[in-house]
């Protein structure tokens, strides 16, 4: 079992580099895979709520890719699923006391979306695609490019969102006082298009490249 | 605060519309909406699922108030979800094994739906007691279905437009998923 959990090391060594870099860019999970998409629309609304969810997905995906990874030859295929979930879950509830602790102010403003983590797609996704056939190292880059991609995804939506529909950035003004903010890109039907206009950006992007 | 039960329904089923105001379920709302018929059989099940595990909800949060362990909450929510559909799951295919072959790979998806959790999470933050967790469920059932039919019956329309290539698929359902929600604000002073 050691020996061949090193020959697998040793081949995905090189490639770690790769495991790490495709979940920031190529496939990453809010612009390519669209996964997890429930939280990134519901608390995208200013960059900073978007930066706090997107770590404790992070936090949470790092843990359980992890956790799963070292007990992925323990864990009987027909139960796999259930035992993913419930890992998942009790790290969320870590995150969400965690968050509590630091922050009351925070915690009220993301809501029942810290808890909603444990139905996050992208999660499951990566332990059951990942995790569960790799060692974990491997699993914990995957996880750690995976996150990161997704605190992108949902940066540049929360970002946008603020600035256009608050005139602030973080909570520092950016326009002048004749700004008329744009009520619209922080009520839901903003998070809808902004979406969409980050992923037309990335098709355009995509087609363009496909020639080359 | 003691709503009455058609404003609990009213108010879970249009003006905080799980899909169009909470984002909740999106995966399923942007993955099985692409036809008119499954998108309503997605809704059913939903539907039924949610009423189930709501009521499994309220009996757990009393049981967990009364051994004093809140920190299992979520545990045990998800864990209830998931019996939930598996019993649903073999429920449908002893019963009608043709609506099982069609529903096929979404009935076991539905744990996954954050619909459910979060309407079992904001059932017991809004201590609704139990009839009001009954109608809360069913409003939200309810609100998700006409969710997903009215962007079913869009994309079918929308099939036989001609549009650039790169808006098509996600794109376009996601603007129109925000028009959509732009007109479910109007029901916005409904509820009150």
């Amino acid at each position: 079992m050691a020996a061949q959990d090193d020959i697998r090391t040793a081949g995905t060594d090189n490639m770690s580099t790769d495991t790490f870099i495709k979940g920031l860019w190529k496939e990453n999970p809010v612009f390519v895979q669209v996964l997890g998409m429930c939280p990134v629309l519901a608390v995208s609304n200013t960059a900073e709520n978007a930066l706090a969810m997107g770590l404790a997905t992070t936090f949470v995906l790092v843990m359980s890719n992890m956790l799963v990874s070292s007990l992925r030859n323990f864990i009987p295929k027909q139960v796999r699923i259930a035992s993913y979930i419930l890992i998942i879950a009790t790290f969320v509830t870590i995150i969400d006391y965690a968050i509590q602790a630091i922050s009351v102010e925070l915690h009220k403003s993301l809501g029942a979306f810290i808890s909603l983590i444990v139905v996050n797609c992208l999660i499951l996704s990566r332990a059951e695609a990942f995790a569960s056939k790799n060692g974990v190292i491997a699993s914990l880059l995957d996880a750690l490019g995976m996150g990161f991609g997704f605190v992108i995804g949902l940066f540049s939506l929360g970002a946008v969102r603020e600035i256009l529909g608050n005139g602030t950035f973080f909570g520092m003004g950016l326009f002048p006082n004749g700004f008329q903010s744009w009520i619209v890109m922080i009520l839901p039907a903003g998070g809808f298009f902004t979406l969409a206009l980050w992923l037309l950006l990335f098709n355009i992007w995509k087609e363009k490249r496909k020639p080359a | 605060m003691n709503e009455p039960l058609s404003q609990i329904f009213i108010n879970a089923c249009l003006v905080n519309n799980f899909v169009l105001a909470y984002f909740l379920g999106i995966c399923p709302f942007l993955g099985v909406s692409g036809k008119m018929e499954t998108a309503t059989r997605m809704g059913g099940a939903v539907t039924f699922v949610m009423l189930i595990s709501s009521l499994c909800a309220f009996g757990i949060h009393l049981l967990l108030e009364a051994i004093g362990a809140p920190f299992l909450q979520l545990i045990s929510y998800i864990v209830v979800i998931a019996a939930t559909v598996q019993l649903v799951e073999m429920f449908i295919k002893k019963m009608s094994p043709a609506l099982f072959r069609s529903l096929g790979i979404f009935l076991p998806l539905i744990t996954t739906n954050c619909a459910i959790l979060g309407l079992a999470l904001f059932q017991t933050n809004k201590g609704y007691h139990l009839l009001e967790s009954f109608v809360y469920a069913l409003g939200a059932g309810a609100g998700f279905m006409l969710a997903l039919v009215l962007i079913a019956g869009l994309r079918e329309q929308l099939d036989f437009a001609e549009v650039p290539k790169v808006v098509k698929g996600t794109v376009l359902t996601l603007v129109v998923a925000g028009i959509l929600s732009l007109t479910f604000m109007g029901f916005a002073g409904l509820g009150g």
